[in-house]
């Protein structure tokens, strides 16, 4: 089935997700979409799956224009979609959670199990799956469960199957089996739409590739391109962004980090013996894709993660923070920007002033003996908003009222208020409109003529030039070079792919 | 994050949800459980089930039976929570709304104590065991030592505060220690004081009456640690009021003004930015649940210390668990909470006046479920209503996805 989708646009607010984006999947094509967290990719495949509805734009299925109300519609269609969250109960049996939905009943609404079983069997046995029926969901590994997931897609006669992130909770062997798996599927004229921002694999399996970048089809390339093609592709290659800066003044070194090694979430080496300094007065930023330990690497300097071994050492102002709580490595002058404003930086339901005092509950300037100090907060709160321009009603709107470049100021604000001398921040200004990006990149690099040591943890390539007065590369969990800003794009681009210059 | 955390994280904000309605809904949700109690008292009374034998012949037989019943019920409720208009005298004619104060301050007390645990994203199901720890502790000092007058209900008072805060840092402690939901160890936790203090009242050596009889009991309160009468000794009301009213005004300080509540409420909202914010998340966990069952424990010290009879293993009399309902229709807040313990404290002071006119009070209990029920459920108040739809938050888009995007349905 021919898969058409044609100037889909999706707003959300003034934030557009999507901006009137083609795409055109053969029968049997393995299409792979490239880009990076936040540049629109998941909107546009829930656009697809029915549950968001296009501003603008239209979906045709064969020639045939498509109006889907809602996941149901979508999977009539033949639309198939396997979730990066698995949507599976883990105590029900692979049988069961493939019938799951469109149940085959007998008399009474019985359930007809056998049916069921017949049907996973035959998938499985087809493609090679080799998954038990009868095995639970919770008993199996991972891999097996985005099985299942494939298998229940097919199930319902998806001749076009969408694969969000597939390989996000894979190990290294099961992303290979799933790949064997793709090839299958296209070769039997199933079309497979690949979401992924991993260029290995983008490499690996796909007939095609399509890269987007903040909501935009930015390019489109065959699998034989360059890996540093595709990464200076993905984060970008025009320059957009330009900012004033005279050359740094370097000062004392802030913050020294000697061997760290940190595991993730799943107990992977994440970040792998890494080491470099930041002196007062420069901005060095840690450039690379996305998922090469910039993340683990933030959250062990703040405390949240702690070090593998005996080995890792950090020290901040000469005070050493290796295995400080959060609270101490902010009490002795961390300002600390997450990636993620909404899960790690800001509490929505709170106002703007509640949010400008949260990592200052303790004793502070907000504070008075056990009591909140109201009138302080007030008034700091209105200096705030005003010195960081933050567009809000008043200091007692709750911030999820905010658009998101408002709220990633009170962010900032927050922050850069506080008495600081090294300041990371992570993906600063990720899904911030174009205004407050570059009112927010101004405040990074003042802070830094004012003799601040600066950490910049970005994903996008104009950015890090843009700002950086040093750039180090990190690649699978390890710094692979630390270079100048005026390294061309694309050194940087075979640096971010692994290859060392 | 891990999956735990992700549920976790949507019961809570789904909670919050709940707690977030407005004062129309709930004075919906309070007429609509009044008008289903309405409808069992008609549907139990024999002239309206006889009159629907010849219901077409003389429909109004029915129709005034039915207003009748529910007409006398309700009047009972009243005349038994409220002002008793036949009384002798006007001494006479409050006292029911005294009883009312009397037995809403211990809801009230514990109602503060459940509700704080909302806030903070937890489920604590386990007032029940707080509060029979809490009187554990304020019984043994108040029949086992001797002290002066004031000075020994103030620490018979503390003892029943700190009894049941312990029991909630204990579950506090496992949660964070161990990961066991709070739903659970509060549930066990339950059991575990019921019968341990049923255990020490048949020990005369521990809590067990002096005289005893066999039967798990324990002494009055010695006259110096009991609450005094708050209006003479016509009225059994005492000074648990008080202690109940300065719990309202220490909880509203607490969760509004204190950076305490600052950090409790920012956890319960956000437990990932709150971790980013340098708030050890686990420890707020138990400070919560300990804070929690210490206001339950003024409830307990209410039931060991207000009475001039021993206490027995059925003293808890359900407060726990009232509690619970108390929280969800006060939408967690001091002065909800405060109003929402006086309407159960009345549903309490008014179901013997509706039992003498033959009325079943159980009606009060189906009342009480279905005002909460309407409460936490308010799309079927929305739906009968025909109200606007609020905007979806992530956590009800969430678990709408979870239910219905595997179906296929819309």
């Amino acid at each position: 089935m021919k898969l058409e989708l044609s100037g889909i646009t999706k707003r959300f607010g003034a934030l557009v997700a999507n901006d009137s984006i083609d795409l055109v999947i053969e029968p049997g094509e393995i299409h792979a979409i490239l880009g990076e967290n936040g540049a629109g990719k998941s909107t546009l495949m829930n656009v697809l799956y029915g549950l968001y509805t296009a501003d603008e734009g239209h979906i045709e299925l064969d020639g045939v224009k498509q109006n889907f109300s809602g996941p149901g519609d979508a999977m009539a269609a033949g639309i198939g979609m396997v979730h990066q969250h698995f949507m599976l109960i883990p105590v029900f049996t692979v049988a069961e959670n493939v019938a799951l939905g469109h149940e085959p009943t007998k008399a009474l609404g019985v359930i007809d199990l056998a049916t069921a079983r017949k049907n996973v069997i035959e998938i499985s046995e087809r493609f090679g799956f080799n998954v038990d029926p009868d095995a639970l969901i919770e008993d199996l590994p991972v891999g097996v469960q985005q099985r299942v997931e494939i298998i229940k897609a097919l199930s319902r006669d998806a001749k076009v199957l969408v694969l969000d992130e597939p390989t996000a909770v894979l190990t290294p062997q099961e992303t290979d089996e799933l790949m064997e798996i793709m090839r299958e599927l296209a070769k039997s004229g199933t079309s497979i739409v690949f979401i992924t921002h991993k260029l290995r694999e983008v490499k690996a399996v796909a007939d095609r590739i399509t890269v987007i970048r903040l909501g935009k089809v930015v390019g489109t390339a065959k699998p034989e391109a360059s890996t540093s093609e595709l990464a200076s592709l993905m984060v970008g290659r025009e320059v957009m962004l330009t900012v004033n800066k005279e050359p740094a003044t370097l000062g004392k070194v802030v913050l020294t980090v000697e061997n760290v090694s940190v595991l993730d979430d799943r107990f992977q080496k994440a970040v792998n013996d890494v080491s470099f300094e930041v002196h007062e007065g420069e901005i060095l930023a840690l450039a690379g894709v996305q998922g090469n330990g910039q993340t683990e690497l933030a959250e062990f300097l703040l405390g949240l993660r702690k070090p593998l071994g005996k080995e890792g050492k950090s020290s901040l102002s000469g005070k050493e923070i290796t295995n400080a709580s959060v609270r101490q490595s902010l009490e002795s002058g961390m300002g600390f920007i997450p990636e993620d404003r909404k899960t790690d930086g800001l509490v929505s339901e709170f106002t703007v002033a509640e949010n400008l005092m949260l990592n200052s509950s303790y004793k502070s300037r907000f504070t008075k003996g056990l009591n909140i100090n109201f009138a302080a907060r007030k008034q700091i709160a209105n200096e705030v908003i005003q010195e960081f321009d933050v567009r809000t009603p008043s200091a007692e709107t709750p911030a999820h009222k905010l658009s998101g470049g408002n709220q990633q100021k009170v962010v900032v604000a927050r922050e850069l208020s506080r008495k600081i001398n090294l300041l990371i921040a992570s993906q600063p200004t990720r899904g911030v409109d174009v205004g407050s990006i570059e009112f927010i990149h101004e405040r990074i690099i003042a802070e830094r003529d004012s003799g601040k040591a600066v950490i910049l943890i970005s994903t996008e390539l104009d950015e890090v030039l843009a700002l950086a007065d040093r750039i180090a590369v990190m690649y699978r969990g390890k710094i692979v070079g630390v270079v100048d800003p005026s390294t061309s794009r694309e050194d940087l681009g075979k640096l971010m792919a692994g290859v060392t210059l | 994050m891990s999956d735990v955390n992700r549920t976790d994280n949507v019961m809570s904000q789904v909670m919050r949800e709940i707690l977030s309605g407005g004062f129309i809904r709930t004075v919906i949700a309070i007429v609509l459980g009044f008008i289903v109690g309405a409808i069992f008292m008609i549907g139990s009374n024999k002239e309206f089930v006889e009159s629907l034998a010849y219901i077409f012949a003389r429909p109004g037989d029915a129709f005034g039976a039915a207003a009748a019943v529910v007409g006398d019920g309700y009047g009972a409720l009243f005349k038994g929570s409220i002002y008793n208009f036949d009384a002798d005298t006007f001494e006479k004619a409050v006292r029911p709304i005294t009883e009312t104060l009397r037995l809403g301050a211990p809801l009230i007390a514990a109602g503060l104590g459940i509700g704080l645990t909302f806030r903070v994203g937890l489920f604590n199901i386990g007032g029940t065991g707080q509060l029979i720890f809490g009187m554990i502790f304020a019984t043994y000092v108040a029949t086992r030592l001797e002290l002066p007058f004031v000075l020994h209900m103030f620490v018979a008072l503390i003892a029943g505060i700190i009894g049941a805060a312990l029991l909630g840092a204990l579950v506090g402690f496992l949660k964070a220690r161990t990961g066991a939901h709070e739903v659970i160890l509060t549930i066990m936790m339950n059991y575990i004081a019921l019968y341990f203090f049923t255990f020490l009242m048949r020990d005369p050596a521990l809590l067990q009456e002096t005289r005893a009889s066999g039967n798990p009991k324990a002494d009055a309160a010695a006259e110096s640690a009991m609450f005094p009468r708050l209006l003479g000794d016509s009225y059994s009301l005492h000074w648990g009021l008080i202690f109940a009213l300065i719990a309202v005004v220490v909880f509203w300080w607490l969760m509004e003004r204190s950076t305490i509540g600052f950090r409790l409420r920012m956890v319960g909202f956000n437990p990932d930015a709150a971790r980013a914010a340098g708030i050890n998340v686990e420890k707020t966990y138990i400070l919560a649940m300990a804070l929690s069952a210490g206001f339950v424990g003024v409830a307990a010290a209410n039931q060991s210390l207000g009475v001039a009879v021993g206490v027995t293993p059925s003293a808890h009399a359900n407060i726990g668990f009232d509690a619970i309902t108390v929280a969800l229709l006060g939408g967690s807040s001091g002065p909800g909470i405060l109003l929402a313990g006086l309407l159960f404290g009345a549903f309490k002071a008014g179901s013997p006046s509706m039992q003498v006119i033959g009325v079943s009070p159980e009606v009060l209990g189906i009342v009480q479920g279905a005002i909460v029920l309407f409460i936490a459920a308010p799309p079927l108040i929305r739906a009968i209503f025909r109200l606007p739809k609020p905007q979806t938050t992530n956590a009800l888009g969430e678990m709408r996805r979870r239910i219905f995007v595997k179906g296929g349905a819309k």
